[in-house]
């Protein structure tokens, strides 16, 4: 037995036992450490996409607009008291795409509404038809007089919600900033004895008569305290620069998403029990006819694709990985192909045994000749797998890439397998000559 | 010892009929549903959702429902255990939860949405650009690779050819099996069809490579004179592995399209096509072609007029 065998069988457990300790528990909530992470279509959820238009923001400030805006989404979704969520960035040829993973979210509606209101509360009053129209004034910001609209945006982010003492009403407080002190006090001047409702997008709230100049401080009634509780939160999140919507033939329609997705948690359980069982008969009958076929050779690649199992989940853990329901199929595909670089060698070898060579070099010669083949056909599949999940990065596709990044994964972990594992355990039960009997390799004559 | 180098010509013949049948189904295709293939919301936005129906009803009835209630363009997919899968013009998740609860009192059954997926129609173009755009890219990378890898060969150019015509031809068949369907059974591509399509592509190519390997070997060690014998040593070599390596994988995804539920039905039938597919083609196509070449027997490719002439 060779120094350097043992060492690397060493190493093999080490590796596999660290894989072990760190995938059990494969499930969360049990001893606390975290488990394999699941994407929407397993776990439940939903998932959006909006495009953004940034056409009226200069370029060189766009990006440090955008990342304050995906901020105020974060507050916004925990606001909601959705945790978890993720919030991502899409840069793509100057355009830029707001991602909201949402994970088993109650109430989808509440959250789209939530995270598409560009400006939060607006003010309005009635023109002479007594349609409700946008409360406008002017104001002096940096400067520069401008035309403006009277709205949350002006708010300091200080709001509260209150108990009024005497009538038992609920209050929300707010401040205006600079800009709103100027825009309030023309705007309630000019409506002084008339209504200035208030809108949360397109929901009148409330339409009270102005009683007097307001400069500084305002107070909103007609919500519950829930309501003014939620709404206060979401004003101090913080106000969306941008709005979010989509692009349909040069128009920019806002509050549409690209793309939505929510699955039901039931749907996504139903999913992984079903994959777990597909995965379980698969890989029975592979190990089967491994067995069968190949005999110890194909018991020593059971025993490496069982290490090779383990050591992927642990790479899913720890990288992470979110696994999809096309990764799963990656994962369970690319377990079929790992069987394919032992298959490789082990043929390789049986034809150098009936060529009539002894078993150690048979099997030295069938790894040496078996690799130029391993390693030329698998950079095709890497190729595959690079260009997919470009594609996927374009699509939006979260599909694409989890099936992308698990079949890359899992393609490299099986070269690995293959060469290292397989090889280091043929090696030491060779050397320690427990079996020679040829036909335990699958080889009934030689020519010698 | 089977001799495939003289079987080339069943081989062309076979794949010839079966390409031509792909073509005839992806005209027939456009000339019945506009299109060679029917495409997917992914492709043409709208939204796609699974309803849950508890106790299940008959597809033709839920098919008459939804039509009543205004949408008399949906593909209806039963997905089994009272599920049907529902694709039907952009709705939004506000206007499908209404479509939900009218089809519930309708048909008297709880109705649930499990899955709601929405892909707007205005980036629905560039999805189907960028596909193709990416299929393209593959195959051209690959070409790189492998003129490459045999670039000890003579003329390693004809190996990567070769390997790539094989792979159009793999590309091909799954397309046209997918366009019968589409206008047979209304079966849509999504963009999971072109995952599984470049998947393919992968595994098609690294079917290939390792019969060429061989063939490398075989022809620097020279064995034999002949370029015709040497492949088909080579072809009866590798045969035990590439069998071997296709029904390992087989098992798996045959236990995946059984077992694993119907959002990636399709999904997997797209890999076990291709498995086959890419297995055969690198035995009987791609290593075929090569012997063509080096032999300049072109009229081979062309059995008809030779059995004729």
């Amino acid at each position: 037995m060779r120094r350097g065998n043992v060492y690397l069988l060493i190493f093999i457990v080490a590796l596999f036992g660290f894989a072990l300790w760190s995938i059990v528990p494969l499930d969360r909530n049990v001893f606390g450490r975290e488990g394999l992470r699941l994407g929407l279509d397993l776990a439940g959820g939903s998932y959006l996409v909006y495009q953004t238009d940034v056409s009226y923001i200069e370029p060189e400030y766009r990006d440090e607009i955008i990342e304050g805006v995906k901020g105020v989404i974060e507050r916004r979704i925990n606001a909601l008291g959705i945790t978890e969520s993720i919030v991502q960035i899409q840069k793509h040829e100057g355009e830029y795409n707001i991602v909201i993973q949402l994970p088993g979210i109650a109430d989808i509606e509440k959250a789209k509404e939530m995270v598409g209101l560009f400006t939060v509360l607006e003010f309005k009053e009635q023109d002479a038809e007594g349609n409700w129209v946008p409360a406008t004034g002017t104001a002096t910001v940096d400067g520069e007089e401008k035309e403006l609209v009277l709205s949350s945006r002006y708010f300091k982010e200080n709001t509260y919600p209150t108990i009024d003492q005497t009538t038992g009403e609920t209050l929300l407080i707010f401040y205006w900033d600079e800009t709103g002190a100027q825009l309030s006090k023309q705007i309630t001047t000019r409506l002084l004895g008339k209504q200035l409702a208030i809108f949360l997008g397109d929901n009148l709230i409330k339409a009270p008569t102005v009683q007097s100049v307001i400069e500084d401080k305002g107070q909103i009634t007609g919500l519950s305290l829930a309501d003014a509780t939620e709404l206060s939160e979401l004003l101090n999140a913080g106000r969306i620069d941008v709005p979010l919507g989509r692009w349909a033939n040069e128009e920019f329609e806002p509050n549409v998403p690209l793309y939505e997705r929510t699955v039901d948690a039931t749907l996504g359980a139903d999913s992984i029990r079903k994959s777990l069982t597909a995965a379980g008969i698969g890989i029975l009958m592979l190990l089967l006819f491994m067995l069968l076929y190949y005999r110890l050779p194909g018991l020593v690649a059971c025993l490496s694709l069982g290490i090779y199992g383990v050591v992927l989940l642990a790479i899913f853990k720890i990288v992470p990985v979110t696994l999809t329901l096309p990764g799963v199929a990656g994962f369970i595909l690319s377990l079929g192909m790992a069987v394919d670089a032992n298959v490789l060698i082990f043929e390789r070898t049986k034809e150098e045994l009936r060529g009539g060579r002894s078993l150690g070099a048979a099997v030295e010669a069938g790894f040496n000749r078996a690799w130029t083949a391993i390693r030329d056909s698998n950079i095709t599949t890497f190729i595959a797998c690079l260009i997919l999940f470009w594609l996927g990065g374009e699509l939006g596709a979260l599909m694409v890439r989890g099936f992308a990044l698990t079949l890359f994964i899992g393609v490299a972990l099986s070269m690995f397998t293959a060469i290292t594992v397989t090889r280091t355990f043929l090696r030491l039960i060779i050397g320690s000559q427990v079996v020679t009997n040829l036909a335990a390799y699958g080889v009934t004559h030689s020519k010698q | 010892m089977i001799d495939f180098v003289g079987k080339k010509q069943w081989f062309f013949l076979i794949s010839g009929i079966i390409v031509v049948i792909a073509i005839v189904s992806l005209v027939i295709s456009q000339i019945q549903i506009k299109s060679p293939l029917r495409l997917g919301i992914d492709f043409t936005g709208g939204t796609s959702m699974i309803l849950q129906i508890s106790p299940a009803v008959e597809q033709g009835q839920l098919r008459q429902e939804i039509a009543e209630l205004g949408y008399d363009e949906a593909r209806i997919q039963d997905a089994g255990e009272g599920n049907f899968i529902i694709y039907t013009r952009e709705i939004t998740s506000k206007d499908a939860r209404e479509l939900a609860e009218k089809l519930g009192a309708e048909l008297d059954s709880q109705v649930e949405i499990i899955d709601y997926y929405l892909v707007s129609g205005t980036v629905a173009a560039e999805t189907a650009r960028n596909a193709v755009i990416a299929v393209i890219i593959a195959a051209v990378a690959m070409l790189f690779y492998i003129v490459w890898a045999f670039r000890r060969m003579p003329s390693p150019f004809r190996w990567g050819t070769c390997a790539i015509i094989a792979l159009i031809h793999d590309v091909f068949i799954i397309v046209g099996i997918f366009s019968i369907l589409g206008w047979l059974a209304g079966v849509a591509i999504d963009a999971l069809f072109i995952t599984g399509l470049l998947a393919v592509v992968g595994y098609s190519i690294n079917n290939t490579v390792v019969v060429f390997d061989r063939i490398r070997e075989n022809v620097s060690r020279h064995i034999r004179p002949d370029f015709a014998e040497t492949v088909n040593d080579s072809l009866i070599e590798t045969l035990g592995r590439c069998l071997n390596t296709t029904l390992t994988t087989l098992f798996v995804l045959l236990a995946l399209y059984i077992f694993g539920g119907a959002t990636i039905h399709y999904f997997v039938l797209v890999l076990l096509i291709g498995v086959i597919i890419g297995t055969y083609s690198s035995i009987c196509i791609s290593s075929q072609l090569l012997v063509v070449w080096e032999k300049r027997e072109w009229r081979a490719l062309l059995p008809f007029i030779k059995r004729t002439a």
